[in-house]
């Protein structure tokens, strides 16, 4: 009999002592999963995968300071294929079999959207990179979108763009509007239009081309020539903008100002093939090498990002999607470690009534999630002479037009001019 | 808006985008038009042929239309390769309709990963001295970058068009494709020459590929962009003939430059679709097809 105490309390120690060993502190060693999707191959693979790397190096750089509120943080990510179909069953594995954390949403409008319901229902944070108003219809009031488009975000995007049209003198008169027929450029071409009417410029020409499946746009920029207009808006995504570049140089269209939202001629790849071609563009940006957007930690961040991106083949500059990518999830970690909490609800009010420092500036949320105020920067290329990358690493070339805050340059108008 | 140089520069910029489409299409023509070979991962074998230009283009400065005539050597044995797998596995056994259709599917998400993983999701284009230049003829204009992809097409589907009539192993190939039996009571075997097709299909879409990169940026996944085009172009010319793969080419190609300058651009495909199924409904063979 005593000796089947003596085991049975032999066998109790064995396994209290293998408990404590394999939890030293229940806390500590828990991991905070944070789960999401990533458009890691498809048309939105490429700024996906960098968008990636930017949340992993923020990851090391949490981890290196013993993670957050003391607990490791592991990324838990599925690939979405840039597909909207994929979210919601990426999103409801994460929730109930991963059991992540927190969520944070995929690359682009397209794919936030899918998510959205999900997180309002569990009533989880939700971090949102680079969505066009996502949540108008939702109105979620946990939702943080980092694009700083601003609280209107159709109509601020292109906001900038007309400003420094109307100031022009004289003044332009008409605009021709393209598109490529997908959610964002849609959206965003949807608010250059409400901008036209209310900065009084005249629409000769609003359009839709077929994205994808759109190989030349000689005959489109034609058609946009023959209306000969003051100003030229384009929403466009990689490769069209690619293309109506080419096309407008081919045909000679010299609209007096010409971009606006053209995704694609943020990327280095696509920078160093057209080169001088870029030069009197003005764009949407939101970060260049300029003097007037040194945020605290952005360069720090793009060193470790240039490190790694040429071993993985992405961007290797990073300046478009990588830093917003960190600091989303950057300022997630911030309001969990200023809560000393893991309260969805007590992290979403610290976000919605705080402001916020990240390596993109000074962040403060207002109506729907979104920016309280737009910084959606107008930058015009100058002075682009080869197609090298060390072309595009330095200031001057990016040159921030609008806003006055962060202005690095004057704009080089008309376009004919900056060519 | 309406002028007639307006007119002009639209027919021009067609007949440019048509010349190119014949050829991505050419090879397709061959392998699905003569050899009945369903062969769906063509456009996965046209970006493949993009990326293996971009790669000499990048690193050794090779003219990208040189980079597509010179891997269209290797490129021919891996078509032959490919159409012996296919062969052994599937039309051997009478299992080519749907097994055959899911091999070449298979063979394009196999082409797509193999790029992605070998130069990431990246947009990738070519540097030449003639991309982003263009000249003009009275007020026509023409973009190189558009017009050498139509000339090289032209002379693809025109030598395509030559070697199958004039030449004994292009006239066995069209026998093949007309009484595979009657060849073979000939002496000819047929599997040997659907082979070789197929290796001269594969060679093209390589060619293809290295216009298409002139064109305009391609992404590994780009190719399902253009799996109904070229589809739509070879069953519009008439499977099996190159005279209809050029002709077809070129009426999508005007097609949808028309339809882009006069009434926008978001009909354009649908326009270009539709010609395809008026075309069918009065001509089911298509325009040259027996």
């Amino acid at each position: 009999m005593g000796r089947i105490i003596r085991h049975v309390i032999l066998g109790f120690a064995l396994l209290l002592a293998v408990s404590i060993a394999f939890t030293p502190s229940a806390q500590a060693a828990k991991e905070v999963k944070i789960g999401f999707s990533m458009a890691l191959t498809g048309p939105l693979g490429p700024a996906g995968k960098a968008a990636l790397l930017a949340m992993q190096i923020w990851r090391d750089d949490v981890n290196a300071k013993g993670g957050l509120l003391g607990r490791k943080v592991k990324l838990v990510y599925y690939d979405d294929q840039t597909k909207p179909a994929n979210v919601p069953g990426i999103y409801a594995k994460l929730l109930d079999v991963d059991k992540v954390d927190f969520i944070v949403s995929g690359y682009g409008t397209n794919l936030i959207v899918p998510a959205l319901p999900i997180a309002m229902e569990r009533g989880m944070v939700f971090m949102g990179l680079f969505g066009l108003d996502a949540n108008a219809k939702f109105k979620y009031n946990n939702y943080f979108q980092i694009m700083p488009a601003g609280p209107d975000p159709i109509v601020d995007w292109s906001v900038g763009f007309f400003e420094l049209a109307a100031k022009q003198k004289p003044r332009p008169k008409t605009i021709a509007l393209l598109s490529a027929d997908a959610e964002f450029a849609r959206n965003a071409v949807a608010g250059a239009r409400r901008n036209a009417k209310k900065y009084g410029f005249k629409i000769v020409y609003d359009k839709r081309y077929p994205f994808p499946g759109t190989s030349d746009f000689t005959p489109i920029l034609r058609a946009v020539k023959a209306t000969n207009p003051d100003l030229f808006y384009v929403g466009s995504y990689p490769g069209g903008s690619v293309g109506i570049v080419k096309a407008a140089h081919e045909i000679k269209l010299e609209p007096k100002l010409f971009g606006g939202g053209m995704v694609g001629l943020q990327y280095t790849a696509i920078q160093m093939n057209l080169g001088k071609l870029l030069n009197g563009i003005t764009d949407y940006w939101f970060w260049a090498p300029e003097k007037t957007l040194k945020f605290p930690g952005i360069e720090a961040f793009l060193a470790k990002y240039q490190k790694e991106a040429p071993k993985q083949k992405l961007d290797p500059l990073g300046y478009y999607l990588p830093p917003f990518a960190y600091a989303y999830v950057q300022l997630l970690g911030n309001a969990i470690e200023a809560t000393k909490s893991f309260d969805q609800a007590k992290i979403g009010a610290y976000i919605r009534n705080n402001t916020h420092s990240t390596v993109v500036g000074k962040v403060k949320f207002g109506k729907n999630g979104e920016w309280a105020t737009s910084r959606t920067f107008q930058v015009q290329l100058q002075n682009i002479t080869s197609n090298k990358m060390s072309e595009f690493s330095k200031a001057g070339k990016m040159v921030v037009v609008y806003p006055e805050e962060f202005k690095s340059g004057e704009l080089i108008y008309p376009y004919a001019k900056g060519k | 808006m309406f002028s007639i140089e307006f007119l002009l520069n639209a027919l021009v910029a067609g007949i440019l985008l048509g010349g190119f489409y014949a050829a991505m299409s050419a090879g397709l023509s061959l392998s699905f038009g003569l050899l009945d070979v369903v062969n769906i991962a063509h456009p996965a074998f046209i970006i493949f042929g993009s990326y293996l230009t971009y790669y000499v283009n990048e690193h050794f400065g090779f003219d990208p239309i040189l980079a597509g005539l010179v891997f269209a050597v290797p490129s021919y044995f891996l078509g032959v390769a490919v159409y012996k797998i296919y062969y052994n596995s599937f039309e051997k056994t009478g299992a080519e309709s749907l097994r055959g259709l899911v091999f070449f599917f298979g063979l394009f998400f196999l082409i797509e990963v193999i790029l992605i993983i070998t130069y990431g999701v990246d947009y990738r284009l070519v540097r030449a001295f003639y991309i982003g230049k263009s000249t003009s003829i009275g007020s026509v204009g023409i973009a190189y970058r558009l017009f050498v992809p139509f000339l090289v097409g032209g002379i693809l589907a025109a030598v395509l068009y030559l070697f199958l009539t004039k030449t004994f192993f292009g006239r066995a190939i069209m026998g093949v494709a007309q009484d595979s039996l009657a060849v073979q009571l000939m002496g000819v075997d047929p599997i040997r020459i659907k082979t070789v097709a197929f290796g001269i299909g594969i060679a093209t879409a390589v060619i293809a590929g290295s216009l298409l990169i002139i064109i305009g940026p391609v992404e590994p996944t780009i190719g399902r962009e253009y799996i109904g085009r070229v589809f739509a172009v070879t069953v519009l010319g008439g499977l099996g003939s190159m005279t209809g793969t050029l002709v077809g080419g070129l009426i999508l190609g005007v097609a949808e430059s028309f339809t882009s300058s006069f009434f926008g651009p978001s009909w354009a495909l649908a326009v270009s679709f539709g010609i395809l199924l008026i075309c069918l409904a009065v001509r089911p063979s298509g325009l040259f097809g027996r």
